[in-house]
């Protein structure tokens, strides 16, 4: 194998690493909420950490790339959209530590139900960002746009979620600290959703070489980057 | 043929029709069509032996001088064939120039070598006042504006180089052919030349071979890409090197040849 392609996987196995560890703080933050666990809450904010590390790792080895290699074609798309792919899953990270904090929060004050609607943003956020790495993984860009289609839906139950939860604040001033968290918790979810997106954009310009984000597909062929 | 045949907009100065160029009886370019637009500049790459070269040569006829070359199809500068009857190969060469990879100028001083081509046209202009624009276009004057009268020979390759795109420019061509122009130079002179082809479209159209893909990524507009004597895929020079349509134009691009 010739060193550039040793440099190229290099980079994806850091990258995928880094994806398993920001897909694990979601759940596990999502499940200390519904588990009221602050151990598990705080193993998330210990967490974070790594992914920290893991992001100027994947700059480090891109940046050198470039650098050393000059890539061209699908080498040159795939290491600039591993940069921006590692930057949105190091702001999965911050998303996760963010609900892992609200949780802390939330099992200090009165107890309250997690909403239907919240856990079913649960599901969809964390299956989003499954099916965005995957298709990063496998090259798969009909994957990706599948992912996009389902961004609405998050945006929605988070619409919901706002006119629920502060209902519930209005008619009961106690739970307001549960309620705000929890309505923190839902925009955070709504935020790794968004990011989702971004990663399966990402996926879709490194397998076509044209940009399909601001929804630059709906209003005909997408313009390539960059031209 | 290219499957994603590419069409660019503007004033065509030089085309190719199904132009086919065999040496003795090997094809070395085979029926390719490509049309280069005035005052922009075009790369053409691909690995040795590929045709580029040999196509460069067809645009100012100087494959005529290569024993056992024959040339099929039409060479068109400004819509007329290069190679037709009434067609004057020397004057072809006067309008269309060209530089090579070595630096080859005369054993004679700098300000000879410039003037040299105008003399021979029988220019009877202010011949100092050419020469000095000569050099001026070619990023070389205030190098060399003190010492017109040296040998051209003292000067280091790179401004060589530019002296022999001086001496090109000195009989008003309207398009420069330049064969590996950099090859042969240091870091820095090759940014000077590449700067200069950058300037040179202004004024003029440049045709370039360059073995150095980044070469052809930093100075051209339109990248062609050839393989085996054929025109595989042609395009916007951004566009071929980020997202190539044809599968080799990526395996070359890419260094995953063969």
């Amino acid at each position: 194998m010739r060193h550039f392609e040793e440099g190229l996987n290099e980079l994806k196995s850091t990258l995928v690493g880094m994806a398993g560890l920001a897909e694990e703080q979601v759940r596990k933050a999502v499940r200390a909420l519904v588990e009221r666990s602050l151990d598990l809450a705080q193993e998330v904010v210990d967490g974070d950490d790594a992914i920290d590390e893991l992001e100027v790792q994947v700059d480090e080895m891109a940046i050198r790339l470039l650098a050393l290699q000059q890539p061209m074609a699908r080498d040159l798309r795939f290491i600039t959209m591993a940069m921006k792919i590692g930057n949105d899953l190091e702001r999965v990270g911050d998303h996760a530590e963010n609900i892992a904090d609200a949780v802390q929060y939330m099992i200090s004050a009165a107890p309250f139900p997690v909403l239907p609607e919240v856990e079913e943003m649960v599901r969809m956020a964390t299956d989003m960002l499954t099916d965005a790495l995957d298709a990063f993984v496998r090259g798969d860009a009909a994957m990706a746009r599948e992912v996009l289609k389902r961004d609405d839906r998050v945006d929605e139950l988070h619409d919901n979620n706002f006119r629920i939860l502060l209902t519930h604040m209005m008619e009961d001033p106690r739970k307001i600290t549960a309620g705000m968290d929890l309505l923190l918790v839902s925009g955070n979810l709504e935020r790794i959703a968004d990011l989702a997106t971004n990663v399966s954009e990402d996926v879709v310009y490194l397998v076509e070489g044209r940009s399909i984000k601001h929804h630059a597909e709906s209003g005909g062929p997408g313009k390539a980057h960059g031209s | 043929m290219a499957k994603s045949k590419f069409e660019p907009t503007g004033a065509i100065e030089l085309e190719a029709r199904n132009l086919s160029v065999l040496y003795d009886s090997t094809p070395a370019v085979k029926s390719i069509s490509i049309r280069i637009p005035d005052r922009r500049v075009v790369a053409f790459i691909g690995p040795s032996g590929c045709g580029k070269s040999t196509l460069l040569r067809c645009f100012n006829r100087m494959n005529d001088l290569v024993p056992g070359a024959r040339v099929e199809g039409e060479a068109l500068f400004q819509g007329t064939n290069l190679y037709g009857p009434e067609v004057d190969p020397v004057d072809v060469r006067r309008r269309i120039g060209m530089v090579f990879q070595k630096p080859n100028p005369f054993p004679k001083s700098i300000y000879d070598n410039v003037a040299f081509g105008p003399r021979i046209n029988g220019f009877n202009g202010n011949m100092d006042e050419l020469v000095e624009q000569s050099l001026r276009k070619a990023a070389l004057w205030d190098e060399v504006k003190d010492r017109l009268n040296a040998s051209a020979l003292a000067l280091s390759g790179g401004q060589q180089q530019r002296l022999c795109i001086a001496r090109a420019l000195a009989v008003e061509p309207e398009v420069l052919l330049m064969d590996e122009p950099a090859s042969a130079l240091d870091p820095i002179a090759t940014q000077k030349i590449e700067d200069l082809i950058y300037q040179l479209k202004q004024d003029y159209t440049v045709v370039i071979v360059t073995h150095n893909m980044q070469q052809a990524a930093r100075v051209s507009d339109y990248t062609a890409f050839l393989y085996m004597g054929e025109l595989v895929e042609y395009g916007e020079t951004n566009r071929l090197f980020t997202n190539p349509v044809e599968e080799r134009t990526e395996a070359y691009i890419t260094g995953r040849f063969g």
